[in-house]
């Protein structure tokens, strides 16, 4: 089920605004990444080129390529449609289906992919619930509103939403930015064990987070305003935080910059 | 749509709910008040009574003129189908109206709300910006244009060119009982009528929907196209079940203002009096059309008896109005209010 992600010659733009500038980079399969950066560096920007969510945006588009066990995104003929469904994503703020129910909000991707056998779609969702760590605590109140969780709860709930469809990779824009302490840890919990059976991408501000939970991180940062933002380094992130090859990440973890 | 507190949004301000829920402070403040908050305090109360005074005094003043006619009637005002209020002794009654009234008004809805639905649907989601902005402002100017323009314009552009639709409509669809036709097939048809209405409320059913459909947050948009979703799927699993309160209200202004039009329905209708099924047949009239064709000619009594029909057009709009209400707070907590 997991798969390793080989990015090169990786451009993305805004209309005319270049947001990141020719990036090659390799993640292996079953583990954690991590991108680290000031703001405006980029980095949520690549992880939106992994499931061509980048796109979405008006005027936005993408070059170079972006392989998926060897298959390019950018193909000619490659849906993004189908892309999405294998590259799952977690967003910023917690986004539950307001108008769903907890179990609705699970297997709205399941139903999406045309599942309709109530049966499958409730192991599917005790099963996803149970991944995202939420099972015990909704498990009496399915049929109420999604929303109607804490943010924390909401975050698993959008996680486990993103498993119940079996992606190939898990993509995190930051999931714990809107959360309070105990929820991220609940979080961070959850990533370390979904790391046995999916590729994870998680973007952070928070570097404790990046050295707890990720094998790998990228650190991205830009020269100055306006100009594309680039990957100074990618590495184990025990050499990243102790012993950084490039001074300015150096500079960066130690909070001199950034 | 609701500013309603809501203390479970989340965990972190579960804690502040008590701080947050405080009552409004009113009565422990009223002893710094300034002239000015005061004045504006007075104001507003005034017209909030002025308002209610109002309503009540309308409401009085129809009931009296009302109850006259109606204690004169020789007929039963609910269930009776004629209407001869000028004659004595009156006989008369509202069934007949109020049917065509309703069926008008929700054939109206049948054909305008899902193309008002499509059309803000278009311009929010499909079109590219460069069609969506004009487009967005033709359809807000056309919503402020009094709804009888359109009226005179399907009176005169549409009615005449409506003749084949509904030949064929009663020739291929006939044993549906609805497009069935005892005699032949003219213009002046309930059909036609709820066509025109329809046109006239299109514009501003649409012109709320898109406002609606503008509100849903890109979260939820990018949460369905993060799954998968293809745009027809986005539109379904985030957009419409958002939007759905907003297209209930939407659709209940156009039903009030289909119900409530009178000159247009009043210029297609024959204004016969009677109740049936058969939309193509030249036959049918309203509440609004039959006080605008019979006010003039009226009596005393015959003015009551059109008091008295326009009040349970009243009612009607209210009860319409509460299952409506009713429909958007049965499903309050999965609205998105609280999100």
């Amino acid at each position: 089920m997991a798969t390793r992600i080989d990015v090169s010659g990786l451009t993305a733009y805004y209309g005319k605004f270049k947001a990141v500038s020719d990036l090659h980079f390799s993640i292996e399969p079953k583990s954690v990444t991590a991108f680290i950066g000031p703001s405006g560096c980029g980095k949520s920007t690549v992880l939106r080129t992994l499931n061509r969510m980048h796109e979405v945006l008006p005027g936005a588009r993408v070059e170079g390529r972006v392989l998926l066990d060897g298959e390019d995104l950018y193909g000619p003929g490659v849906d993004p449609v189908n892309v999405r469904r294998a590259v799952g994503m977690v967003f910023q703020r917690p986004n539950p289906f307001p108008t769903m129910s907890i179990y609705e909000n699970v297997v709205a991707g399941l139903k999406l992919n045309g599942a309709r056998k109530k049966s499958l779609l409730d192991e599917r969702a005790e099963q996803s619930l149970r991944g995202a760590n939420l099972w015990e605590e909704v498990k009496d109140r399915l049929g109420r509103p999604g929303a109607g969780l804490s943010g924390g709860q909401q975050q698993r709930l959008c996680i486990a939403r993103a498993i119940a469809v079996e992606p190939q990779v898990l993509l995190m824009d930051e999931p714990c930015s809107a959360l309070d302490p105990i929820s991220t840890l609940a979080i961070e919990d959850l990533i370390a064990k979904l790391k046995s059976s999916y590729t994870i991408v998680i973007v952070t501000h928070n570097m404790q987070q990046a050295a707890r939970v990720s094998d790998t991180t990228a650190f991205f940062t830009l020269d100055k305003t306006g100009d594309p933002g680039r990957m100074v380094e990618m590495d184990k992130t025990e050499k990243i935080f102790s012993n950084p090859t490039e001074k300015r990440t150096e500079e960066y973890i130690t909070g001199r910059f950034g | 749509m609701s500013n309603e507190p809501d203390g479970l949004r989340k965990g972190s301000s579960r804690n502040d709910a008590p701080v947050a829920t405080a009552e409004p402070a009113s009565s422990s403040d009223s002893a710094r008040v300034s002239p000015a908050d005061a004045f504006f305090k007075n104001l507003t109360r005034s017209a909030g009574l002025g308002l209610l005074v109002l309503i009540a005094a309308i409401a009085a003043f129809l009931v009296l003129e009302a109850t006259n006619a109606l204690s004169a009637n020789t007929g039963n005002f609910l269930t009776t189908t004629e209407w001869f209020p000028n004659s004595s002794p009156p006989f008369f009654g509202v069934a007949a109206l109020l049917f065509g009234t309703l069926l008008t008004a929700v054939i109206a809805m049948v054909i305008a709300v899902p193309v008002a639905v499509g059309i803000a649907l278009f311009i929010t989601v499909y079109a590219p910006r460069r069609l969506a902005t004009p487009l967005a402002f033709i359809v807000d100017l056309l919503a402020a244009v009094p709804s009888v323009i359109f009226g005179l314009w399907g009176l005169i552009v549409l009615v005449p060119r409506m003749e084949g639709i509904q030949k064929f409509l009663t020739e291929y669809f006939g044993w549906i009982p609805l497009f069935a036709t005892q005699n032949s097939v003219v213009g002046r048809s309930v059909f036609v009528a709820s066509v025109v209405l329809a046109i006239m409320i299109l514009p501003i059913v649409a012109a709320i929907s898109r406002e609606v459909f503008l509100q849903v947050p890109i979260a939820h948009k990018e949460a369905a196209l993060a799954l998968g979703a293809t745009r027809w799927e986005m539109i379904r699993t985030a957009v419409i079940p958002y939007g759905k309160p907003g297209i209930i209200s939407a659709s209940m202004l156009g039903l009030g203002r289909a119900m409530g039009e009178t000159i247009a329905v009043a210029l297609v209708l024959p204004a016969s009096f009677g109740i049936s099924w058969k939309i193509l047949s030249p036959a049918g009239n309203t509440i609004a059309a039959n006080v605008a064709n019979g006010f003039a000619e009226a009596n005393t009594v015959g003015r009551g008896a059109l008091i008295a029909s326009g009040l349970v057009l009243f009612i009607v709009t209210m009860i319409v109005n509460m299952i409506a209400r009713a429909v958007i707070a049965r499903r309050r907590e999965f609205s998105g209010a609280a999100a």
